[in-house]
């Protein structure tokens, strides 16, 4: 059983949507997800996102693996794609 | 369809109260684009110093109003940006928004229904947008929210959705978890199975779930539409945190 | 970087460092509560299965369960500690066991210079073995008084007070002691291998 606290920091993909957006050049979230250690499929929107953070970490809904970290840095977006069925980020991000 | 998102800047028009710790700001923007109900606009906000925070607004308004978008802010206390939005900002005021944003969380007429929608307190929003939509659009297909709230006072949007139930078959069922009013004949209780069973089964097998509302009733919800037997791909959630995001 | 649109009337939450202003590091903004942050879900290791341990280039791993690690010498220290997401809170108090002391109970192999730690919930991070010792690192268990609660890092979390927080590892469950430094979880995506707030060494490259 989570803690509130705990409730508050745990969001979605919906919430990353933005920052996807200006990754990827388009929106993102209806894109399907497949976890690299236990096989669950979502929607990029669908998976829990944890934004509380230096970064944002999008995590598998059945098994908490990480499926993509980004972080922004004022010179420069880093991408972290660890998931599969998910595209590169273009190059030059 | 790409389309690179900018920020623009929108200048607050209207503000109108909902409920004690609710308030809805209309945004004039200057490059609106039709949005889809369900998506959102981040929002900009950047001290003299340079000091920035950005938050995540649904967008409350059907997009067959043009050239502007309500947003619903919840105070959160203690917040940064909801009491700032609540208290400070006035009519002129103007700030930086980028949208509309979102594909995931998306409903409108050409999708179809029949559409069950469960909100959880401020997650009300976004699914408000869609019922407005699928008004001004008269679209036919069944349709049913059920809303919890704390208390009868904390019903965002109460006078309205009174005036849309009924029209082209919408039904609005309410639980309230913490005090129900004497005489209250709506649910009184969490969402639950049995809830959800009721308010699922009329709407047939071709239904289209959309859940919004902090994280654990999302996932109650969500796990108990599944329960069910709704398919997880009918099944749509949105996250909030206490206030958007 | 962009033109800013300064937004009316917008101060955000942040408190006013008087006479504090030296005791915090550039770029950072005082705060008085403890901002939650977290690239996961919390976990919640039963303490009967707990362990930590030190591992790797040591001539003999040592673990100590739950009861065992309450029993080693601990202390209470106060420390400043800074976020590289820019707030820095003053004089925490936390109740812990110093590295020094854990390290005791291993013999370091001669090639050992840096450590990885490591989380329940994969989470790790990286940093060279000289700047963990002579007492500037522990592993705490409390916080104000009170056992360490899990948003927070509990039931352990490590805590290197002159890095940015983000090196002291949450839900810390052992130490690797290695010859090779190994970027950790942020290291290995944009963040400042080291990580000292007093050069702001925040980013890859600062």
């Amino acid at each position: 059983m989570s803690e509130p606290i705990d409730e508050e920091l745990v969001l979605d993909g919906n919430a990353v949507a933005g920052a996807l957006s200006e990754i990827y050049g388009d929106d993102m979230t209806t894109v399907l997800a497949e976890c690299a250690s236990c096989g669950q499929v979502d929607p990029i929107g669908g998976l829990v996102a944890f934004v509380h953070a230096p970064g944002i970490v999008l995590r598998c809904t059945a098994c908490a693996t990480v499926i993509i970290r980004i972080v922004h840095t004022p010179k420069r977006t880093l991408v972290d794609v660890q998931g599969k069925r998910i595209p590169q980020p273009p190059t030059g991000t | 369809m790409k389309r690179t998102l900018e920020w623009q800047i929108a200048t607050v028009t209207a503000i109108k109260p909902e409920t004690a710790e609710v308030t809805t700001l209309t945004l004039r923007l200057p490059d609106w684009t039709a949005h889809r109900p369900g998506q959102h606009y981040d929002i900009r906000l950047t001290a003299e110093d340079g000091y920035a925070a950005q938050r995540s607004y649904s967008v409350a308004s059907e997009p067959e109003r043009t050239g502007e978008v309500d947003i619903t802010v919840e105070r959160i206390p203690d917040g940064e940006v909801s009491p700032f939005l609540l208290d400070t900002v006035v009519v002129g005021d103007r700030f930086e928004v980028r949208g509309p944003i979102g594909g995931y969380f998306v409903w409108d007429g050409s999708v179809g229904g029949p559409l069950l929608l469960v909100a959880g307190g401020s997650g009300v929003v976004p699914l408000m947008a869609m019922l407005r939509h699928r008004a001004a659009a008269r679209v036919s297909a069944p349709a049913r929210l059920l809303y919890s709230a704390r208390t009868y006072e904390q019903i965002i949007y109460g006078p309205e959705l009174d005036m849309l139930v009924g029209q082209n078959g919408l039904k609005v069922s309410y639980t309230l978890t913490r005090q129900q009013p004497p005489g209250w004949k709506g649910y009184g209780r969490r969402i639950d199975d049995a809830m959800l069973r009721d308010v699922s089964a009329p709407l047939g097998q071709d239904v289209l779930a959309y859940v919004c509302g902090p994280t654990a009733l999302v996932e109650v919800a969500a796990d108990g539409l599944e329960r069910v037997g709704l398919p997880a791909d009918r099944i749509r959630t949105e996250r909030f945190g206490p206030s958007g995001t | 970087m962009p033109e800013k649109f300064v937004t009316r009337g917008f101060v955000g939450r942040r408190e006013s460092a008087g006479t504090q202003a030296n005791r915090i590091p550039p770029g950072q903004h005082l705060v008085k509560d403890f901002p939650v942050l977290s690239a996961g879900p919390t976990p919640r290791t039963d303490l009967a299965k707990w362990t930590f341990g030190i591992e790797g280039l040591v001539k003999e791993p040592a673990q100590w369960r739950w009861s065992e690690f309450q029993k080693l010498p601990a202390q209470e220290f106060v420390k400043d500690i800074s976020c590289v997401t820019k707030w820095t809170k003053l004089d925490t108090h936390w109740r812990g066991v110093s590295l020094d002391i854990l390290l005791e109970h291993v013999e370091l192999d001669r090639r050992a210079a840096f450590v990885t730690a490591f989380s329940d919930g994969g989470y790790t991070t990286n940093a060279p073995l000289p700047e963990l010792i002579d007492g500037q690192a522990f592993v705490a268990y409390g916080y104000e008084g009170k056992p360490l609660a899990p948003e927070h890092g509990g039931p352990a979390r490590l805590v290197v007070p002159h890095l940015y927080f983000w090196k002291s590892a949450k839900w810390i469950r052992g130490l690797r002691v290695m010859d090779k430094d190994v970027p950790g979880f942020w290291e290995s995506l944009g963040y400042n291998n080291h990580g000292d707030p007093w050069k702001e060494e925040r980013y890859t490259g600062d």
